[in-house]
């Protein structure tokens, strides 16, 4: 989806403003919140990539204006619904519906650390060919999907070089409306700053995109 | 089909945001700093503790792991790990070169491991050759060896700008790069977590490896800034 997350490249927010000593969160319910999500992706109920998008259609005016925590609350909050942990009723109200059984958190403290030090791969280590090789010239395909994609538009329709392929890797863009994993192969691209930016880049610079091979064709 | 059902979704979807986003005061926005300690709780803050309550009564979380995600966040997980990598990779050629060949395995042999630290990829600074990493879509970011980003990284100032003007971005930053030095920006688009090695600082030449890492600060293993040389003039 063309959205306003999509904002590499765009020169209308101004300067970047870095804090001195800046903490983790700035208020205990953003580390909450952070807790929450976290700790419902071990239901299963949905993946990185849903989650992901589920932030990418907040309304545009809203995402700009929403700090990082309260995207994740908004977005959340449609996701639990959406894959029927909670009913709106039960969101609004605050309380549990009549008669609804208590279930048992599949997260407990004692198995936070062992779930962080794992993590959750997406690499998948099956064989498959690689289309494209090192030093091959290759162009990022024009397209425009409606649902969720890893592709920036800044990138679309550009030419690069691959620079390494970098493994089979699930495809965001099904799996982000759990539509199959489609595994493929990513690499990464070099795209000359001036490719993507014209004269104004520096000659020397170049922006590298790892990009699944759905999105690229021959350059 | 496919389409009609995601639109459905998303139909969906943006009715309840904007729901949630008429309850929103415009006082919340939490990435004004000077507003941070509030005597009121704001509206997110009001929204999440009644989301954990729910939750809770429900069985979907408990409370105990969530004190215990953010314990992790705030006090165990952070750039002081990316750090101690970088500082290892100084004095020790070897390691230097593994880190390079297979960060994962090297990373891995420091015990940094794990969510968002699944695939990394260290890319090395050098006098002609400066390495930038970006997020230019979300947040992506290495937590296992930097821990949760700062909030200028997800801003959209940084993501926006990190890829069409490095050069300015840094300058921000306090960092002037000749124009014979190469830039190379990573955009992080896919499950790949990139950690720039800085180069040493001059002047650290008797430093420990400890000490090196004192040096190692967040914003030079992003590409933001360089290592500072050390201060005090014993070096």
């Amino acid at each position: 989806m063309n959205g306003v997350h999509d904002m590499g490249g765009m020169q209308c927010f101004g300067p970047v403003r870095p804090e001195k000593d800046e903490p983790v969160f700035h208020a205990p319910w953003q580390g909450r919140v952070y807790a929450i999500y976290r700790a419902l992706g071990a239901w299963h109920k949905w993946n990185l990539d849903a989650s992901r998008h589920s932030r990418e259609v907040i309304p545009p005016a809203d995402y700009l204006r929403m700090s990082y925590y309260e995207k994740w609350l908004t977005a959340g909050s449609e996701m639990i619904i959406l894959r029927g942990l909670v009913t709106r009723a039960e969101l609004e109200s605050g309380k549990p519906a009549k008669g609804s059984v208590k279930a048992i958190p599949p997260l407990t403290a004692e198995k936070v650390a062992k779930v962080e030090a794992v993590g959750a791969n997406a690499r998948r280590n099956i064989p498959v060919t690689p289309k494209f090789q090192s030093g091959q010239n290759v162009r990022a395909r024009n397209m425009h999907p409606l649902g969720h994609t890893r592709l920036p538009w800044y990138a679309r329709g550009k030419r690069g070089t691959i620079d390494r392929e970098q493994g089979v890797f699930v495809f965001p863009d099904t799996n982000a409306r759990f539509l199959g994993e489609q595994p493929q192969h990513v690499y990464s691209v070099r795209f000359a700053a001036r490719e993507l930016w014209g004269d104004q880049a520096s000659p020397r610079d170049a922006v590298y995109l790892d990009l699944w091979e759905d999105y690229l064709e021959q350059g | 089909m496919d389409d009609e059902k995601v639109s459905v979704d998303r139909r969906q979807f943006l009715k309840g945001a904007v729901t949630a986003a008429v309850a929103i005061p415009a006082l919340a926005d939490d990435s004004n700093h000077d507003h941070t300690h509030q005597v009121v709780p704001s509206d997110p803050a009001l929204r999440a503790k009644a989301l954990e309550s729910l939750l809770v009564e429900k069985g979907l979380v408990d409370r105990a792991a969530l004190d215990a995600l953010v314990d992790t966040y705030e006090h165990k997980i952070g750039p002081r790990n990316g750090a101690r990598v970088v500082a290892k990779a100084w004095v020790d050629p070897a390691y230097k070169q593994r880190l390079l060949a297979d960060a994962y395995a090297a990373i891995t042999e420091l015990g940094y491991t794990g969510i968002q630290g699944e695939n990394m990829l260290v890319v090395e600074n050098k006098p002609k050759l400066h390495n930038l990493v970006v997020c230019t879509l979300c947040s992506c970011y290495p937590w296992p060896v930097l821990g949760l980003p700062p909030v200028w990284y997800k801003s959209a100032p940084y993501r926006s700008q990190a890829v069409i003007d490095p050069r300015g971005v840094m300058r921000e930053f306090g960092l002037d790069l000749a124009e014979d030095v190469e830039i190379r920006v990573w955009d992080s688009t896919a499950e790949l977590r990139y950690l720039v090695l800085p180069e040493r600082p001059e002047g650290s030449e008797s430093l420990n490896e400890e000490a090196l890492a004192g040096l190692v600060t967040r914003d030079s293993m992003i590409g933001v800034s360089k290592v500072a040389p050390p201060t005090g003039g014993k070096a």
